[in-house]
């Protein structure tokens, strides 16, 4: 399992893009963002939570379909399937691996990322709280997203169609959180519903995506 | 035809986008099966 | 003889085909009968003046938006335990008249909230997990579209009604916790404390009555078509191996 693990976080950084590519994107969506809706300090520090929140969930997303697409086209996914090693556990790796590659580069940048929205004070540690425990959520439904489509050859724009309504309760609890630590309110409920769904999804989810993982390895 | 009185636009636009809606997807429905079971006769008698 | 035979493809296209007829004629005997009963025999509401005609369209759709994804649910479990094909084809064929009611239940509220609430559209919890329901049957039909293989389609599908399900409930109560709503409480619940007067409640239980037949025809309808393209698939491939 960690000999899977070390392969595919030097693949996801030998093999360029994945790695820097996600973090460029969220530096990107978030400059992108006061472009549109206008520089008032205020207006943009209001809004930061969910921000930065959502251009983090679209990170994650673009580097999705890496997960399984090249371990398909050369094979080693069915020899990970025949392998002595459970494909739940596999999944799991997988998981966890884009987590280490763009889950947890994204936290640490966020709160850098929050100076130029100019987030409250205050919310800087539950921004970073809420990511740490939301973005593992984000990378396990990805992966049996990234599961259920790796047979298409155009499977990303579908990827996109079938994550993002999954994404809908992390999103709302994280970014609930972060907002309500800018408030000065107190934002534990949130983020233990959003521990609940990180754990949730750790725990049901390698199994569906070693099913979807089989289905489509047939 | 009842008076609707201020709200006549809203009432009788939304009957009509609702049944409108709920005809396309009977018809839709319809088309294709009067097509597929027409192709099958089709295959059938060829096979 | 267990009730699963009903399912055998060749039973389904028997019983089937004359059972179609009457249910859409009964569909639409309910569904004329309803509508017109409540948009020209009942009274206006007190408060709402006659917008409160819309609510014969959107209980009942917002009502069968969910029962469809429900009884896609029970199908894809069908399918995954008991490998009926009918019943794979027949989630299938409910996924496009489950995007239709939800439109039609989206639709009619907006329009009914305008005069009422002043807005078509606000971040209700019922009016987001609305939404929400709808994203997750578009990425239903498109998966549904987008694989070739039936059976491995049938599969992924059944997973993703599965996994979808159990986020689509978490979803409904994420929006709960994110916003508390304008959207009134249940109107037809079973103890009559905030029910509706029994002027509406007579015809909008036709119009119910009306849109589950509807429901039921449309479904049994596709399936059939569903099969027929099976079969002619089969045939081809028949075909070309001769």
């Amino acid at each position: 399992m960690i000999a899977l693990l070390l392969r595919d976080l030097r693949l996801a950084i030998r093999a360029g893009g994945g790695f820097g590519l996600g973090l460029a994107f969220f530096l990107i969506v978030v400059v992108l963002v006061p472009f549109g809706v206008g520089p008032e300090t205020e207006l943009l520090s209001r809004i930061a939570p969910g921000i930065l929140w959502v251009a983090s969930l679209l990170a994650a997303l673009l580097s999705l379909d890496r997960i399984f697409a090249l371990d398909y086209e050369d094979g080693s996914l069915a020899l990970l399937a025949t392998s002595p090693l459970p494909l739940e556990g596999a999944a799991m790796v997988k998981a966890l691996a884009h987590w280490i590659t763009t889950g947890l580069p994204l936290t640490l940048a966020a709160p850098a990322l929050g100076f130029l929205l100019s987030l409250a004070p205050e919310a800087y540690a539950y921004l970073l709280v809420s990511l740490m425990i939301g973005t593992p959520a984000l990378s396990m439904i990805g992966t049996f997203g990234a599961a259920l489509t790796v047979g298409l050859r155009r499977g990303g724009l579908l990827l996109s169609l079938l994550v993002l309504p999954l994404y809908v309760p992390t999103l709302i609890f994280g970014a609930e959180a972060v907002r309500r630590g800018a408030e000065g309110l107190d934002p534990t409920g949130a983020l233990m519903l959003m521990a609940g769904i990180t754990a949730g999804s750790f725990a049901l989810l390698p199994f569906a995506t070693a099913a979807v993982l089989r289905i489509n390895l047939r | 035809m009842p008076d609707l009185g201020d709200y006549a636009i809203e009432v009788l636009s939304a009957y009509a986008v609702s049944i409108l809606l709920i005809g396309v997807l009977i018809w839709l429905s319809w088309r294709r099966y009067a097509k597929v079971r027409a192709s099958l006769e089709k295959v059938e008698k060829n096979g | 003889m267990s009730m699963w035979e009903y399912a055998n493809p060749k039973l389904f296209m028997g019983w089937t085909r004359p059972v179609l007829p009457w249910m859409f004629a009964s569909a639409g005997v309910c569904l004329v009968v309803g509508l017109v009963w409540g948009f020209f025999f009942t009274p206006d509401d007190f408060r709402q003046g006659s917008t409160v005609k819309i609510i014969y369209l959107h209980v009942p759709s917002a009502l069968m938006a969910i029962n469809a994804w429900i009884m896609m649910l029970v199908a894809s479990l069908i399918w995954v335990v008991r490998r009926h094909h009918v019943s794979a084809l027949a989630a299938r064929a409910a996924a496009p008249v489950g995007v239709v009611f939800t439109l039609i239940a989206l639709f009619t509220g907006g329009i009914w909230g305008q005069p009422m609430w002043g807005t078509y559209w606000a971040w209700d919890p019922r009016l987001t997990s609305f939404l929400i329901l709808f994203l997750f049957y578009l990425g239903y039909i498109a998966l549904w579209e987008a694989i070739e293989d039936p059976d491995t389609a049938a599969d992924l599908t059944s997973v993703l009604c599965m996994v979808g399900s159990v986020f689509a409930i978490l979803s409904r109560y994420a929006v709960l916790f994110w916003n508390q709503g304008l959207h009134q409480g249940a109107s037809l619940s079973l103890d009559k404390e905030e029910n509706i007067s029994d002027v509406f409640w007579f015809p909008l239980l036709v119009c119910i009555a009306g849109f589950v037949l509807l429901f039921v025809a449309l479904v049994l309808m596709r399936t059939r078509t569903e099969i027929r393209a099976r079969r002619i698939r089969a045939l081809e491939a028949r075909a070309r191996r001769a």
